[in-house]
């Protein structure tokens, strides 16, 4: 039993049950990346090549690594809620809809962490 | 409940295009290119996690025609969802949304994604030489 009156419990819920959080999320993301991603516009402009030596060094570079890491990261999870958002939209079998809703979130993941990893395998020379 | 013979909402291909709508549609698209194109970021990353050898196979995948081309594309989906992510995100704060505002930006939100796509590449080859 709550405490809370049935007025307090509703509010902000919406029809969603989940309230704004994902609108939120979708929007700090998006802050964050519009930093980002101009960070690695600018270091690819700046890198002297696309070779092996010239990019591995550069990504060697902790405030690079770092700054990689948080990218790649940031990106999956917008990605992650964009991707969601146009699944709801479109897939209109309930059933399709869920399988795919947790294969992109699944996806997603993987591929966020197999970058993350790569850039911890390089930093940490391997 | 009956769900036929309801009134549909006239179908979208018989509207005029408008600026509004499709600049809307296209922040959608090319999300969903940069959620594909994202793999490849993954891909440049393991190829250079995975050694000389294995970099310079993906740089060769990566440099070859059709795949400039595509990241080409890429490069303009990426500019055009940040300039039009920064207008979203101007409206969430409450600015500009008089219709002729809402014009302006879209129209300065184009030239923008243009303007810095070529800019983007001219600087790359100019600079570092993306072969």
């Amino acid at each position: 039993m709550s405490l809370r009156t049935p007025l307090g419990r509703a509010l902000g819920l919406g029809s969603a049950k989940d309230g704004t959080s994902h609108w939120w999320s979708q929007r700090v993301s998006a802050a964050a990346l519009a930093i980002l991603g101009p960070w690695f516009v600018f270091a690819l402009i700046g890198l002297d090549g696309f070779d092996f030596e010239t990019v591995s060094m550069w990504l060697r570079a902790p405030l690079n690594a770092i700054l990689m890491i948080i990218l790649v990261a940031t990106l999956f999870y917008h990605s992650s809620l964009g991707v969601q958002v146009v699944i709801e939209d479109y897939v209109h079998d309930s059933g399709n809809k869920v399988v795919s809703l947790v294969l992109a979130k699944f996806l997603h993941l993987f591929v966020a962490v197999v970058g993350i990893f790569a850039v911890l395998r390089i930093s940490f020379g391997a | 409940m009956a769900t036929d013979n309801r009134p549909l909402s006239p179908h979208l291909q018989i509207y005029r295009p408008q600026i509004t709508s499709v600049l809307s549609i296209l922040h959608r698209i090319t999300g969903v290119f940069m959620s594909l194109g994202a793999l490849l970021l993954a891909y440049w990353l393991l190829a250079l996690a995975s050694g000389p050898v294995a970099y310079a196979d993906a740089l060769g995948i990566l440099g070859s025609g059709p795949v400039m081309v595509l990241l080409f594309g890429l490069s303009f989906c990426f500019f055009y969802h940040l300039c039009n992510g920064i207008r979203h995100l101007a409206w969430d704060a409450g600015w500009g949304f008089e219709l002729p505002q809402v014009y302006a930006s879209g129209w300065a939100v184009v030239i923008a994604s243009f303007l810095l796509t070529l800019g983007f590449w001219a600087l790359l080859l100019v600079g570092g030489g993306a072969a």
